[in-house]
């Protein structure tokens, strides 16, 4: 109806007016627009954030996918991690600026005592043999003082009962997020806290992925995840677990079975924060989940920030907890980090930043161009944006171009701690298995696939080109003499990729002289599995066609889906796959556990992804797994290496380089790859952004007027024609 | 040679279009619009183009495995003809006619140095020794020379072309012209009225701007990337040309699919009513009630598990993207039938009360003859219209569903993939944005010719419009 | 009238229900709980019981059709099929896979959904009736000539085209307007210019030839020609009798899609990150989210049965020659 009404007020307004009215309407709407444009320009058009947001501590940054959990229990990907850390506090943290990595109390006051026990849980002396420690006993003192942060669920009433623990159908039925929940309470963090999040990881409901390593670990965790199998969440307080207790309100122990010196790095993850049991208790309660009110999506922790708005649909806001205990930004640091700023903030309490706001941005062009306009703080760069960014300097270093440089953006560069290959399926009839000339194969596509190419195009040279299984910075890398040497060879001082007669004479030595399959007399064909469907990544494809070209093997490409994918995985199905693994902390195991046999993926269900089995390597991982670093577990490091080399499991991909691009306002920023928590370390200059923003964002209006002109020249020939025809008609 | 599916449906398509025309030859109620069409000088000149599309849409439907290598390889006889822009790869982005990489890098000189620059590219204008001064002067004659050639070409063409005809035309009249004549009627002068036909001569001006054009990009871009280079060096030309076979197929081979399913769905619904209709019409409406997107997108999923369990079927790229293609074409087809079903129902329900079939049935005529005699020749025009024009939103649907990932595989060449890539490209300082604009240039004359073309149709075969002109 | 819309409610039954069982065949047939499982848990660490438990969690621990376990009529309620449907029919669309109620995202994404999708309708329809007008005005004469040629132009561009080229130019060189993004309330407006215009202006193509044939098709009609006859102007004739009767056509057309303008747009939403329903089901089809995928596809449905519902009424209501019968 409102359309039969707009149209005949429309046409009354034709007919009585005639043309000459509707330049005049369309004069006053370009006026019009003109004016509230002129009205707006003393702001920035384009800016979006709130105006009233610009002389604020608000630290911008974004987010591309929303993050399934924030339950410390549950979440275990680097996107949920870059929300919750700033949440939730284990024991212990990674030290923010010295290197190499190293683990620091964070709520406890010191590192924890390491108490090595026998069979029969006897105190063993220091210096006792391996094989004699059944137990280590981790203890762990926490600070006194520390509060949660304001939660509905800690809330309690005058009578001291908790408020929000009964709550009846009406109520939540009326809510419809967290905030609904005005009151809030605190209370402070104990020991038994840590304990309960411990039993709350065993619990099968919570589904933690780390549940099934922690039953090889913990003692007791198996028994108690079955004992609590059927009973509800809430339910595992009041039942005790023998590898954890509080021994008083401070101070809890741990013991593990076995010695596990890495122990110490799941300690500093998120999933050993603490867990007050009021959470469990409020968020269990039925009809809440429907509402998304869900521990998933509002967490309850003690660290520097809490989750003031949780839409993953669009944005999520942190705001500094006003209960957060006393934490200094760090005093000693690296040796050059004096002199690059880093420790101006020594001494001073955290947070500097009082709120956060991620928004959710999963187009890069919008991204970055927002990142260039001043409205986000800190960037990556994307392989598109690469040649605006940096270019290489004549010693082949990197540095930022000019035009970046003159908006005082800063560059940071770092090697990460995880490693891209490609892996054979070792089941395989064709390139797996342990023979002669399936090594060969391997050996020849390892040196035919040329991936310091690969680093360049896709990458713009953002990675190093792996040696072996471990990324540079993690014990037991060469740095000078660690070179591959099945692929590379020394020449004139430098690492270089063997030349290609090499791989075929691999080639023609494993019975297929250039490519040619002796069964099928053509060209061998092998199966490359993916799970890139998307257009971006068939340049890709064309590349890893090219390489295997390069020795006559024609490549076929299987993309399917992600489930796909990993069924194939799963059966053994698969051929050669790319595939990446993230350092879950720094320590060599963590990467050579990829290629122990027991964790074979098709057997066991293990990480193992491309099923090698060699008895020598899995004899070597055993012994070197509990060792401390130390010159024989440096020794056995290297037999494995070469091990892995000979037998070309994986070809060896690269390391990428994280390029981190950041304004100059944004001050106390370091690379640190272990730490997620670093957002309390970080400060903004507000005025200087405020300032900047204001100079790069001053809108240009002239090809509008442009615009607006040629449409009214368009119009005037009709104008002409109406009227001529009007007065032909009158006439 | 080896047939993929799509290319036997090609194959089939243009068997079903010649039988087509040949059972339409003499019909009178076809003719006259198609001399409709042969008048306007829009049309011929959008048909024009659309064949010239065609044509390499042909060309790159003719699969075979060359016999000299053993790469396994499947190309067509375009990838054959183009083999040199195929295999011309450089290492990644160079802008249009350009002799080095866009981007600058590390080099090591010839006397071992490193130095910070542009890399001359491996094959474009590597012909030239020293390109700042030598390149224009070179790209300048070469178009020239290309276009010369193609204006010599069209003119060969012209000459030859008019002799048969002349010696047709003298044929035809001294066969036809005393009987017409003595009949009355004044056809030589219609005839001849028609050699000087308007659109004749557009269609011969048109001509005389594409071939040329044509055999200039030919010759250029044997010794420059024409429209650049990609990300990983393939020559951008090549790619927006292989995309129109798939814009075809997919604007063509849905129909084809889509084609028996509506007519027969729409003429027995409407013919027959009462339970026959109920369910047709249940069937579509709730095909059409689901958000065709969301159908697409499933399906195709569906297609990959379909794959994923066949291995042994789909060993190389092309026959997978191909069976992709193909299954991408099917769904469209289910979820674009229901409009032309429904028109068609509505127009057999009219036809059904006309007398002429009202008295068949009154003598007995066997229904299924009064189908095909009576009911099927007077709903084609609907099914002409609708085909050409769902043509180009086909085409057009291509890039929206490859920017969603449930489009065309990846690795084939399609103006949606395209596009999809390029989005990335736009981010660039300086913005790469040859391949953008080769994707909309070409997917622009494709669809613009199509969509003048199924105005033309339209107006020509629309009993409604005929008065219009 | 209720009768009639009652009847009508009656027959849209069995349309969801084909819908359903439709949907219920391509997703279960596609993927299997076990795939979804894994994929929802993700790489690290995955064993079968962990599996298990998220099956039995989301309530994917049935058989699909038959529960041959369960006694009496449990055999055919504890299924997947019976749970999920039944669910979907009382519009509870659960947890997506990710462990999110869905009515609660969707009523929240509705709205910017409908931000967006109804200024560029509305918009479009003035502007495009606007210029139609003006074609039909000058007909016959170089101007609407030009007129059509400009459309095909138009139209013969990809969609895509329009939202990289606006993007780049709008927001990125002249500064005018955010990039992209959203915000609640009245904030909300700067966002959406640049989306609303290009939404307007990628339809004008079609929209303007639509608008047109109708009115042509009006112009000539006897009744027309009679008024003309009268003495009225030409413009009086457009505006006092062909517009009002054109009118009917174009307003049961946008009638239909109204409902449907809940599903927000795919390509503009993701696009412009406004988070509406169209990015939802975007991110949905690309993490393979089926839970959401199939509410979507019925709400769709079900929008489109009321769409054609609310065509049949207008009808009624601005043309008093149909009855409901």
């Amino acid at each position: 109806m409102t359309l039969l009404l707009m149209s005949s007020l429309l046409s009354m307004k034709m007919h009585t007016c005639k043309a000459r009215v509707l330049v005049m309407m369309l004069s006053v709407i370009f006026w019009a627009a003109s004016y509230s444009c002129a009205a707006w320009a003393s702001g920035q058009l384009n800016n979006p954030y709130p105006d009233d947001e610009q002389e604020q501590a608000i630290l911008y940054e974004s987010f591309s996918e929303r993050p399934k959990h924030m339950d410390p229990a549950v979440a275990y990907s680097s996107n949920e991690y870059a929300f919750i850390s700033q949440i939730y506090e284990p024991p212990f943290q990674y030290h923010y600026l010295k290197r190499p990595y190293q683990v620091v109390p964070l709520t406890a006051i010191r590192m924890p005592e390491v108490i090595y026990l026998n069979q029969k849980s006897e105190k063993l002396g220091q210096g006792v043999s391996d094989s004699d420690i059944a137990f280590t006993d981790y203890v762990i003192e926490i600070q006194s003082g520390i509060r949660f942060q304001p939660h509905p669920a800690l809330a309690k009433n005058i009578q001291g009962f908790y408020e929000y623990h009964q709550l009846d159908k009406a109520k939540i039925e009326a809510a419809t997020s967290l905030n609904d929940f005005t009151t809030t309470g605190s209370r402070e963090l104990t020991a038994e806290d840590y304990v309960y999040q411990i039993k709350r990881l065993a619990h099968p409901k919570i589904q933690s992925p780390i549940a099934e390593i922690m039953k090889n670990y913990i003692v007791g965790f198996d028994d108690f995840s079955k004992q609590v199998k059927d009973k509800p969440k809430t339910a595992v307080r009041d039942l005790p677990i023998e590898g954890a207790t509080s021994l008083s309100r401070y101070q809890y122990r741990i013991r593990i079975k076995g010695k596990y010196p890495q122990f110490i790095y799941w300690l500093a993850m998120p999933f050993f924060s603490p867990m007050p049991w009021e959470a469990d208790a409020f968020y269990d309660q039925s009809g809440l989940a429907d509402k998304n009110i869900t521990l998933d999506w509002f967490p309850l922790g003690t660290g520097p920030y809490l989750m003031a708005e949780n839409n993953p649909n669009r944005r999520m806001i942190l705001l500094k907890n006003p209960l957060f205990h006393v934490e200094t930004y760090p005093t000693e640091g690296e040796s050059e980090d004096q002199q690059k700023g880093l420790l101006a903030d020594a001494g001073k309490p955290l947070p500097f930043i009082d709120k956060v706001v991620f928004m959710l941005e999963k187009e890069t062009i919008p991204y970055w161009t927002k990142f260039l306009q001043g409205y986000y703080d800190a960037s990556g760069i994307s392989s598109d944006s690469f040649d605006q960014a940096i270019q290489f300097t004549g010693s082949g270093g990197v540095a930022l171009t000019s035009s970046l440089l003159e908006k005082g953006i800063q560059l940071q560069t770092s090697v990460t701690t995880s490693s891209f290959y490609m892996g054979f399926n070792m089941l395989d009839a064709t390139v797996g298995g342990a023979t002669e000339q399936a090594r060969k194969l391997r050996q020849a596509i390892s040196i035919a696939v040329d991936y310091e190419e690969f680093i360049s195009i896709f990458m713009n040279g953002r990675g190093v080109a792996a040696q072996g299984v471990l990324p540079p910075g993690i014990y037991g890398v060469d740095d000078k003499a660690g070179i591959n040497p099945y692929v590379y060879e020394w020449l004139n001082g430098k690492t270089q990729r063997k030349k290609i007669d090499a791989a075929r004479q691999l080639m023609a030595e494993a019975g297929y002289a250039g490519g040619i399959d002796p069964k099928t007399k053509e060209a061998l064909i092998l199966y490359f599995d993916t799970t890139g469907a998307s257009v971006d990544d068939r340049p890709r494809m064309n590349w890893y066609r090219k390489q295997f070209e390069k020795l006559g093997i024609k490549l076929v490409i299987r993309a399917t889906d992600y489930n796909r994918f990993q069924e194939k995985m799963r059966t053994g199905n698969a051929q050669i796959f790319v595939w990446g693994w993230n350092a879950d902390y720094p320590d060599p195991e963590n990467f050579f556990f990829l290629l122990y046999g027991p964790n074979s993926k098709v057997q066991r269900g293990g990480e193992n992804a491309s099923n090698y089995q060699n008895p020598e390597f899995d004899r070597l991982f055993e012994q070197m797994r509990n060792m401390d670093n130390g010159e024989p577990r440096y020794r056995i490091i290297q037999q494995m290496q070469e091990i892995v080399r000979r037998d070309a499991p994986w070809v060896f991909g690269f390391h990428p380089k994280d390029f981190l691009l950041f304004h100059g306002w944004y001050k106390n920023l370091k690379p640190n790859l272990m730490a997620n928590n670093r957002l309390k370390y970080t400060r903004i200059d507000t005025a200087d952004r405020a300032e900047k923003r204001q100079q790069w964002n001053s809108p240009i209006f002239w090809p509008l007027a442009l615009v607006g002109g040629m449409f009214v020249l368009m119009l005037i020939p009709a104008v002409n024609a109406y009227r001529r025809r009007f007065r032909g008609t009158k006439l | 040679m080896v047939v993929l599916w799509t290319d036997a449906l090609i194959y089939l398509l243009i068997a079903v279009i010649l039988a087509l025309g040949l059972y339409l030859r003499g019909k009178e109620h076809i003719q006259r619009p198609l001399q409709q069409i042969g008048r306007s000088k829009i049309g011929m000149v959008s048909l024009v183009v659309l064949l010239f599309f065609v044509l390499i849409g042909l060309l790159d439907s003719v699969h075979f495995k060359p016999a000299d290598d053993k790469k396994n390889e499947i190309i067509s006889l375009l990838d054959d003809w183009a083999t040199p822009l195929r295999e011309h790869g450089e290492k990644t982005y160079s802008a249009p006619f350009a002799t080095t990489l866009y981007s600058k890098e590390m080099m090591t000189m010839a006397d071992g140095s490193m130095q910070w620059g542009y890399p001359r590219l491996e094959f474009g204008g590597k012909h030239l020794n020293n390109p700042e001064t030598e390149k224009i002067p070179d790209i300048l004659q070469k178009t020239a020379y290309g276009l010369v050639q193609g204006l010599g070409l069209t003119g060969a063409f012209m000459l030859l072309w008019y002799l048969v005809r002349q010696t047709h035309f003298e044929r035809l009249n001294f066969i036809v012209r005393p009987e017409l004549v003595a009949q009355g009627q004044v056809v030589p002068e219609a005839r001849h009225g028609e050699q000087f036909n308007p659109s004749a001569k557009a269609v011969w001006v048109v001509l005389f701007i594409i071939v040329p054009l044509a055999t200039a990009l030919i010759h250029l871009s044997a010794y420059y990337h024409v429209f650049g280079t990609d990300k990983v060096g393939e020559d951008v030309f090549y790619q927006a040309v292989k995309s129109i076979r798939t814009g075809l197929v997919i604007g063509t081979l849905t129909t084809l699919i889509m084609l028996p399913m509506a007519i027969i769905f729409g003429i027995l619904a409407g013919f027959f009513r009462g339970w026959v209709d109920d369910v047709i019409q249940y069937i579509y409406t709730t095909l059409n009630s689901i958000p065709s997107v969301l159908l697409i997108a499933a399906s195709i999923l569906m297609v990959q598990v379909y794959m994923a369990n066949h291995e042994a079927a789909f060993t190389s790229v092309i026959v997978r993207a191909d069976m992709r293609l193909l299954f991408l074409c099917m769904i469209l087809g289910v979820t674009s039938w229901t409009g032309l079903c429904r028109l068609l129902r509505a127009e057999t329900l009219k036809l059904r009360e006309m007398e002429y079939v009202q008295a068949a049935q009154a003598l007995g005529v066997k229904q299924g003859t009064i189908l095909v005699r009576h009911i099927l020749p007077n709903v084609m025009h609907i099914v002409l219209i609708s085909v050409v024009l769902d043509f180009s939103s086909l085409v057009l649907a291509e890039a929206v569903l490859s920017y969603i990932n449930i489009g065309v595989d990846p690795t084939s060449y399609s103006w949606g993939n395209m596009i999809n890539g390029a989005r990335l490209e736009m981010a660039r300082e300086p913005i790469v944005w040859w391949s953008l604009s080769a994707a909309f240039v070409f997917m622009f004359a494709l669809v613009l010719a199509a969509n003048l073309f199924a105005d033309v149709v339209q107006n020509a075969f629309d009993p409604r419009r005929s008065g219009n002109e | 009238m209720t009768q009639y819309i009652i009847r009508r409610l009656l027959y849209s039954l069995p349309l969801l229900m084909g819908v359903n069982i439709l949907t219920f065949v391509l997703f279960f047939v596609v993927n299997s709980p076990d795939d979804m499982a894994r994929m929802q848990l993700g790489q690290k660490h995955v064993t079968g019981q962990s599996i298990a438990n998220w099956k039995q969690q989301h309530g994917y621990d049935m058989p699909l059709l038959w529960n041959s376990d369960r006694e009496g009529t449990k055999k055919v309620t504890d299924t997947i099929f019976y749970q999920k449907s039944v669910g979907l029919f009382l519009f509870r669309f659960g947890v997506s896979d990710s462990g999110r109620n869905i009515g609660a995202d969707i009523k929240e994404r509705a709205w910017p959904s409908l931000a967006v999708a109804l200024p560029t309708l509305l918009i479009g329809l003035l502007v495009n009736i606007c210029f139609a007008l003006m074609m039909v005005l000058f007909r016959n004469s170089y101007l609407e000539h030009g007129g059509i040629v400009l459309c095909v132009i138009l139209m013969s561009i990809s969609s895509l085209f329009y939202i990289i080229g606006g993007q780049f130019f709008i927001g990125k060189v002249l500064r005018l307007v955010p990039i992209s993004g959203y915000d609640d309330g009245l904030a909300a407006l700067k966002f959406l210019i640049l989306p609303v215009l290009i939404g307007v202006f990628s339809g004008i193509g079609s929209g303007v030839r639509w608008y047109r044939t109708l009115f042509l098709e009006e112009v000539e009609k006897d009744y027309v020609r009679t008024a003309r006859a009268k003495g009225l102007s030409e413009t009086q004739t457009l505006f006092q009798h062909v517009l009002p009767n054109a009118m009917i056509p174009i307003l049961t057309g946008v009638v239909v899609v109204l409902p449907l303008l809940f599903m927000g747009s795919l390509i503009m939403e993701s696009f412009f990150s406004i988070p509406g329903l169209g990015n939802y089901t975007i991110d949905a089809i690309n993490m393979q989210d089926f839970a959401i995928v199939r509410a979507m596809v019925f709400l769709g449905s079900v929008l489109y049965v009321i769409g054609l519902l609310l065509t049949d009424i207008s009808y009624t209501l601005v043309d008093p020659r149909v009855r409901l019968s």
